[in-house]
């Protein structure tokens, strides 16, 4: 597939949350307001770029050779662990004001689904190195896009007045069902009519 | 008997705490998948939540969360290999979502919140007690979806039978938005919603 392909999928077509439902915690947890949705939004599309590429390199040039693909899982989380460790301390370093306001999401990053999800999608597909990263990285743009609509729905529900017991997380669910919805409209026969 | 209950329904994983819910909503689509991951779920539940509390005195403080990542891990790919060799078609079924028990928030959350501070007996008792209400969850989520959303419900098959049950009416006509991934949402928001008002109801009996 194409590399404009391979970003139309994940961004719109395979989104990470609306239609693969990765990364759902943060989409349900980090959604209150919009700063810190995109905040959350911008660290999961960079740890999910970089993931992409260092998984690929390790499987292809480590566990593969050695026949270690059982390895797979165990390896894969701790290449994510230490990437969000690495990133957590680059970012504490380098600026502390975008720490602040992303301190206490990028702990949570290392069990979002959404990371491991594209890194073993990733070895589905047999993607090569470059596709491997351009689906990290367009996945992340795609969980970027349905968290910051998310925050905007969510904003103006807090001044509306929901029933009680819908209250907080559930409505959160339905409006992202709806959302959803909205999203299947995208499918691989509009890429193919996009794309050829 | 209290560690065991809290998680069927004070403290269920799903409708009360929110958590462990991307293979919820991902392989809640026939029931059997929703069987088969809450199998694994308790699995490797019981086992990391051992393991933290046989170790819980040797893993240093600094590092225990890749420790207790690490234990996951293992017990993962133990499962999904044991998946891959017997149950084939289960295991194509649920896809990247067996490996993804690894980052269930569920399982990392028992090993920090419960297994580090209790004994290997009451860890097991929470495993068991947070893996069923897990289980109990994931069921309740995929028997709605299925029958609304296809009109079946998917079973092992066992002899004679087949392993499908077909529901007259509904699977001739079979509202199959709530088998797609919209459908999944809404469920998910309408059954926490509905899990609240029973929890108010039984706080407001407790105080009459």
């Amino acid at each position: 597939m194409s590399y404009i392909g391979i970003i139309i999928t994940y961004v719109f077509i395979s989104n990470m949350i609306l239609s693969q439902f990765l990364g759902l915690c943060p989409f349900i947890g980090v959604s209150k307001d919009t700063d810190s949705a995109v905040g959350m939004g911008f660290a999961v599309t960079f740890v999910m770029s970089m993931a992409s590429l260092v998984t690929w390199i390790i499987y292809h040039g480590i566990l593969v050779p050695l026949n270690l693909e059982f390895l797979q899982t165990i390896a894969f989380i701790l290449i994510i662990a230490s990437l969000v460790q690495l990133v957590e301390m680059s970012v504490q370093k380098f600026s502390p004001a975008l720490y602040k306001a992303l301190g206490i999401y990028l702990p949570l990053i290392t069990t979002n689904c959404a990371v491991m999800g594209i890194a073993l999608i990733n070895v589905r597909e047999e993607y090569n190195i470059l596709e491997s990263f351009t689906a990290g990285f367009a996945g992340g743009i795609g969980f970027l896009l349905a968290i910051f609509l998310m925050s905007a729905v969510r904003v103006k529900l807090d001044k509306e007045n929901v029933p009680r017991f819908l209250k907080g997380a559930p409505i959160a669910f339905v409006s992202g069902g709806l959302m959803a919805l909205a999203f299947m409209a995208f499918d691989r026969a509009l890429l193919a009519n996009l794309i050829g | 008997m209290f560690n065991f209950l809290k998680g069927l329904f004070r403290e269920n994983p799903i409708f009360v705490l929110a958590l462990g819910l991307c293979p919820t909503l991902a392989v809640s689509t026939q029931v059997v998948n929703a069987i088969g991951m809450g199998a694994g779920v308790i699995f490797v539940l019981i086992g990391s939540n051992i393991m933290v509390s046989l170790l819980k005195n040797f893993i240093p403080d600094e590092v225990h969360i890749p420790a207790y990542i690490v234990i996951i891990a293992s017990f993962v790919t133990i499962v999904d290999l044991l998946m891959q060799a017997f149950v084939p078609a289960l295991s194509t079924s649920l896809g990247v979502f067996v490996k993804l028990i690894v980052v269930n928030c569920i399982i990392l959350g028992r090993a920090e919140a419960f297994a580090s501070k209790n004994n290997v007996k009451d860890s097991i008792v929470d495993a068991l007690g947070m893996g069923v209400g897990f289980t109990v969850g994931l069921l309740i989520i995929s028997l709605v979806r299925e029958v609304l959303g296809s009109g079946t419900i998917t079973l092992f098959p066992m002899g004679d039978f087949e392993g499908i049950i077909r529901i007259p009416g509904l699977y001739d006509a079979p509202a199959r938005i709530f088998s797609l991934s919209p459908g999944a949402l809404l469920v998910m928001g309408f059954l926490m919603a509905g899990f609240n008002w029973l929890l108010s109801i039984k706080k407001k009996n407790k105080e009459n």
